[in-house]
């Protein structure tokens, strides 16, 4: 197993035209979340909603080692990915709150929001649902011999599916151009990972599929790149897949209006503090002098405008009609 | 009988309570159970009671229904927690190829006393992959026996019987009833599997349903009764086996039937009863026996669309008023 990126190595190299993107990506999705949590609570958006806010670097780094025209495939925890992959937040509210202009049409929800023409192939509601369906894009990507990649998100919890080591030994016995992200943050539901993840590292079972397994700070957000670009760079050029596991951790409930009972306030109040990703790469910007403190709360709050506007959207677009129900089960329907 | 209310989330616990008590070898295994009771709180208080008795697992519902196999084929009760019943899809070898056939496949030499407890149905929002009906595989499944009860009575009653019963019992708990309320009897029962209910009494039609479907039924025969049609209204409350006795003696009186279930409509359990009642009760008939079920697509997200799609009180009323037309006197 490869070890992570030294926290103590200089700032990678990518321009600062990069950075602010990913800082801008890491607070949009921030907002998005906070906002869809008000709004669930507010009895706007019907059924349930995972939230992922503390997880932003996580998946904001990974997704930024990624091309338009690459694959991702998502969880039930899956806003951030979406957006991180380029989806739109106007639809996406849209689709929260069971509008008909939503990227499914009202028809999915939370946890089935997908824009097929950004490579997102859909989040999922069962979990490890997505591992097999990735070996087939990473198929088809080499029966058409394109170099596009695919990234399949996951959480501590799937890693224990069967489908992630049938997936892993399949990709790895055709050499697959995947990316196996798993986002650890500590918790699947009320069961600690330490508790129900045999040998502790997911990373670590790269090893038995003969592949390369990294694990890496999931609160740095350039640590992240760093290790996942290697990643992708290694399937895109053929080299197979990998697994990257990202230390991270999740502020919010399992899902909205979770009790908690298996965690302390302290806890979480720890991460939040010390290990905040957001914060952490302010600081570093800051420090490195790419960003000044004006510009920061310059970006949230144009983020924060954009995605008031997006929620307008979502509210003033109009109710499915209840026949739409019956339309688009097959293609010609 | 002295009785009082309470939840079908009570009824469960106190179902199970009583059971694990008398019997040791019976224990619960799933995903979140402990911390939280379980993710409906369905096993409230269980786990201080019985502590070693309940098991979380990681997420790996293919081995924790064989996990449950295996078990009670070397002498434990195993209770398995699907989570949500949409999940079973993720261990179908485990109940359709071996759960249901071991017993069977091995000349009988061996018995799997197992309950496999699935929360299902829809009507909360939960979308495409978590409010599905799938009781029809099961029972077109030879081997398995099928519960889906409607009120906190008879989930007592029959989560007990499918507990002692020495068969794989799949367990059909609607997550819409949780929180349903009712009369329960203060003293300890047992309801057999395979006996219906006529949960209301009428001489016009027979309305045959289960699971959420009773009380919706129920609303539909009080509305009907309104404008002068008597509905009874049978619960079947258990699948496999089914109490067809119980529907031939209904529709020998009405004449007419009707099958209400929230799955959706096609390949539905209704097409069964309804072949069931033309084969066995065509001299009785004064009218084609109709079914109601959920329209033939995957649960849609929106409130607006799924409740189009599941079935409504209205559509009850509206099928019965028109079997009523059609019903030669
Ligand atoms: C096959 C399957 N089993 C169980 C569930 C219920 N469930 C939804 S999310 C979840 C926990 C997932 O944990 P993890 O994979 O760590 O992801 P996280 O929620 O932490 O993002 C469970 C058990 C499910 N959706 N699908
Ligand atoms: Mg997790």
């Amino acid at each position: 197993m490869h070890s992570s990126a030294d926290s103590n190595a200089p700032i990678i190299s990518i321009s600062a035209s990069r950075k602010k993107a990913i800082l801008k990506k890491m607070i949009q999705i921030r907002q998005f979340e906070e906002r869809a949590g008000e709004l669930f609570h507010q009895k706007l958006i019907p059924g349930f909603i995972h939230l992922s806010i503390g997880q932003e670097a996580s998946t904001v780094g990974s997704c930024a080692s990624l091309r338009p025209d690459d694959y991702i495939i998502s969880t039930h925890r899956g806003h951030a990915h979406i957006l991180a992959k380029g989806a739109d937040p106007k639809y996406m509210f849209a689709e929260l709150l069971g509008k008909k202009t939503g990227y499914c049409k009202g028809k999915g929800g939370s946890m089935h929001i997908a824009d097929f023409s950004l490579g997102i192939l859909g989040a999922n509601g069962v979990v490890g649902g997505g591992f097999p369906i990735m070996v087939g894009a990473g198929m088809s990507i080499k029966l058409r011999k394109t170099d596009q990649v695919g990234m399949v998100f996951f959480g501590d919890g799937a890693s224990n599916r069967g489908t992630f080591h049938e997936a892993a030994n399949m990709a790895a016995v055709f050499k697959l151009p995947i990316i196996f992200v798993c986002e650890n943050n500590n918790y699947a539901s009320t069961s600690h990972a330490k508790v129900m993840v045999a040998g502790g590292s997911i990373a670590a079972r790269a090893k038995a599929y003969d592949m390369p397994g990294y694990t890496v700070d999931g609160s740095n957000v350039l640590d992240v790149l760093e290790v996942v670009q290697r990643a992708v760079d290694l399937a895109r050029s053929g080299g197979g897949p990998s697994i990257v596991e990202t230390a991270t951790y999740r502020y919010r409930g399992h899902f909205e209006g979770d009790r908690q009972e298996y965690r302390t306030i302290q806890e979480i109040n720890a991460h939040r503090m010390h290990r905040d990703p957001i914060a952490r790469f302010e600081k570093l910007l800051v420090a490195y002098n790419t960003i000044n403190l004006d510009y920061i709360v310059k970006i949230w709050h144009e983020t924060a405008e954009d995605i008031e506007k997006a929620i307008h959207f979502g509210m003033e677009s109009p109710l499915p009609a209840p026949e739409d129900a019956l339309k688009g089960l097959f293609v010609n329907s | 009988m002295r009785t009082r209310q309470i939840s079908v989330s009570k009824a469960i616990v106190e179902a199970l309570t009583e059971e694990m008590q008398r019997d040791e070898s019976i224990f619960i295994i799933g995903e979140d159970l402990v911390s939280h009771g379980g993710i409906f709180n369905q096993f409230k208080g269980l786990p201080a009671l019985f502590k070693d008795r309940i098991i979380d697992t990681p997420i790996s519902e293919t081995s924790i229904v064989g996990c449950g196999v295996g078990a009670a084929l070397t002498g434990m009760r195993p209770i398995v927690d699907m989570h949500f019943a949409d999940f079973v899809t993720t261990a179908m070898d485990e109940i359709v190829n071996q759960m249901a056939k071991i017993r069977y496949m091995f000349g009988g030499q061996a018995k799997v006393p197992m309950v496999l407890w699935a929360p299902d149905g829809g009507g909360i929002s939960a979308a495409a992959q978590h409010s599905q009906s799938l009781e029809s595989w099961f029972v077109h499944t030879p081997g398995l026996k099928v519960v889906v009860p409607s009120d906190p009575a008879d989930v007592k009653g029959l989560l007990k019987a499918a507990i002692r019963d020495d068969d794989p019992v799949m367990f059909f708990q609607h997550k819409k009833l949780f929180g349903k309320r009712g009369a329960v009897p203060e003293e300890e029962y047992v309801i057999p599997l395979g006996k219906a209910a006529v949960k209301r009494k009428g001489k016009d039609i027979t309305i045959i349903t289960y699971s959420r479907m009773t009380s919706v039924c129920l609303e539909a025969g009080r509305r009907l009764a309104d404008i002068g049609i008597e509905a009874e209204v049978i619960d079947l409350r258990t699948l496999k086996p089914l109490d067809f006795p119980a529907i031939a003696e209904s529709v020998q009186k009405t004449c007419c039937a009707m099958v209400v279930h929230e799955a959706c409509l096609t390949g539905g359990f209704g097409g069964e009863i309804a072949a069931c009642i033309g084969e066995e009760l065509f001299d009785y008939l004064a009218a084609p026996v109709m079914r109601i079920g959920a329209k033939d697509v995957p649960m849609p997200f929106s409130p607006v669309m799924e409740n189009f799609v599941l079935p409504q009180v209205e559509d009850v009323c509206a099928c019965a008023e028109k079997i009523m037309k059609r019903k030669r006197k």
